[in-house]
């Protein structure tokens, strides 16, 4: 079966052409790099995706740092993933590169922090 | 009046690598003056990861991008003013601040500006319909949402698939909203296609060509939509109306280069980049005055906008040290299949990089350059997409001092 794959990488976002027979490439065309294989072949037996969103900060200038995962989970993993970020309450101060899940659900993907949120000191500072 | 040889109008990606590009080339007094209370620019709400892949060779999320930038130039001691904003700029260099400590004048010998760009709104559509809360721009909701912790919604449709409408679809679906449906007039994406696969379709959001929003319903906050198809001319085809009851509007409708104060300062834009025309060296009309990133044009990745930024920043010090750049009497014009080009003028005698849009989406097609009928450059390229920008070098080998260029898409 022929199908078509938009491999997501790196921004050359290559349009990749696959025959596939029972979740195995038979040939392949279109991929510029080697990458291009390794992502379809995940695509069809395990398809992995990293997410980014924010956790709270309590007492800092912003109300929220960003956070983002070290490593792809399974698609399925996003929303119980998401959730468990979302339970998460950190005082200020937090650096970029801080842990705030290590191995999250045993996925061997950790949760960083990608914003520094120093504490606040005088009124809430609009952005 | 306090004078510096470089003085940098914005702290996001374009300014930073400017900035440090140029005090690492040995210019010393170099002033930035950023608006907002932090640098980094845009970058500080986009928290989706896949920066640097060029730049870096790694994907991080835009804060980090910024992050590394702005250490650099704290090592480097660069003179950063943020909650600074400039009012004035004079085709002499002379830029008027203004910050709580009041107003100050100073003189730049170079100028570069790296104010980037904003988002077209409501406004610039024409959409009938009230005036209901719950319409906003994707980079407002993405400021509400990264920024201040304020959810814009719950039932959400997205007008228009530019990159940010996108991110944002798949950052409202993973905050709990709703997200019912892209509608975008062309009848191809604006957004890269990496992003339609990892935002819409990994999310089942789906994703409507040749259609668009023709009514805005509801009293305080936005209770629907009317959604009609368009044809190939994107006139809207009667009969094909239909309400899509919602609260939140995301409009994701393009970008525009933020250029008050280079029109203040006499620098001639060009219409179809709505940015400054400028050589091959960056320089705008008004010598002395030098552009890069997305004030210029707008990019579709942030690491192309650092590398435009640093490659200025070599022009810019020739300029310090020389108070001249060579002349640029050459122009270079986008031709069928063509939208635009950066630089507009060349000198022809030095090599540059040569940066195009595709008006529409072309498949195995041929990017030509064209010097006094002489072929001068011709790249197949497999996939053209109005939503990447393509970038080419153009070897001062091939070049001549006479004729001008001309940028074709066979």
């Amino acid at each position: 079966m022929t199908r078509l794959f938009t491999c997501i990488i790196c921004p050359n976002g290559c349009h990749i052409t696959a025959e596939v027979l029972d979740d195995q490439i038979h040939k392949l065309e279109g991929a510029l790099c080697l990458r291009g294989e390794d992502y379809v072949r995940q695509e069809l037996t395990d398809p992995r995706r990293t997410i980014a969103t924010s956790v709270l900060v309590e007492g800092g200038e912003l109300p929220l740092a960003s956070v983002r995962l070290t490593g792809s989970i399974p698609k399925g993993e996003i929303f119980p993933v998401m959730e468990e970020i979302k339970a998460l309450h950190f005082s200020a101060p937090v650096a970029t590169g801080q842990m705030a899940i290590q191995n999250v659900r045993g996925l061997g993907s950790d949760v960083i922090f990608t914003k520094d949120v120093r504490r606040r000191t005088e009124q809430p500072k609009e952005e | 009046m306090k004078s510096y040889q470089a003085v940098i109008i914005g702290g996001g990606p374009a300014g930073l690598g400017a900035a440090i590009a140029l005090k690492k080339q040995g210019i010393q007094d170099i002033l930035v003056v950023e608006r907002e209370h932090h640098l980094g620019g845009i970058l500080r709400q986009c928290i989706h990861d896949g920066f640097g892949l060029t730049r870096f060779g790694e994907s991080l999320s835009g804060p980090e991008y910024a992050q590394r930038f702005i250490e650099e130039a704290q090592r480097l001691q660069i003179e950063c003013r943020t909650d600074c904003t400039v009012l004035h700029l004079t085709e002499d260099k002379i830029v008027t601040l203004c910050s709580r400590a009041g107003l100050e004048v100073v003189a730049a010998r170079a100028v570069v500006l790296a104010m980037g760009c904003r988002e077209r709104t409501r406004g610039a559509l024409a959409i009938a319909g009230t005036r209901s809360a719950g319409v906003m721009t994707a980079g407002v909701a993405q400021h509400y949402m990264n920024l201040r912790n304020i959810m814009v919604g719950r039932e959400v449709v997205v007008l228009g698939s530019g990159d940010i409408g996108l991110i944002m679809a798949r950052r409202m679906t993973l905050e709990g909203a709703k997200v019912k449906g892209v509608f975008e007039i062309q009848p191809y994406p604006s957004g890269l296609p990496r992003n339609i696969m990892q935002c819409l379709n990994d999310y089942d959001i789906p994703l409507y060509l040749s259609h668009t929003v023709t009514e805005i319903r509801g009293r305080e906050r936005l209770s629907a939509v009317t959604i009609s198809q368009v044809d190939e001319a994107m006139r809207v085809l009667p009969g094909t109306e239909r309400e899509l009851s919602c609260d939140t509007l995301i409009l994701s409708v393009g970008l525009i280069p933020e250029n008050e104060l280079s029109l203040d300062a006499g620098v001639v834009l060009d219409y179809r980049t709505k940015g400054a025309l400028v050589d091959e060296y960056y320089q705008t009309s008004v010598p002395g005055i030098f552009a890069a990133g997305n004030v210029l044009h707008v990019h579709d990745l942030v690491d192309f906008v650092t590398l435009e930024a640093e490659a200025l920043a070599n022009a810019v010090t020739e300029y310090v040290k020389r108070n001249t750049m060579p002349d640029c009497k050459l122009t270079v014009v986008p031709g069928e299949g063509i939208g635009h080009v950066v630089p507009q003028r060349c000198s022809g005698r030095d090599a540059f990089t040569l940066s195009l849009r595709v008006t529409r989406p072309r498949r195995d097609c041929i990017v030509t350059v064209h010097q006094g009928g002489r072929e001068i450059l011709r790249q197949t390229v497999k996939n053209a997409l109005p939503a990447e920008m393509l970038q080419y070098s153009i070897p001062a080998e091939r070049l001549n001092a006479e004729g001008d260029l001309e940028v074709a898409l066979l």
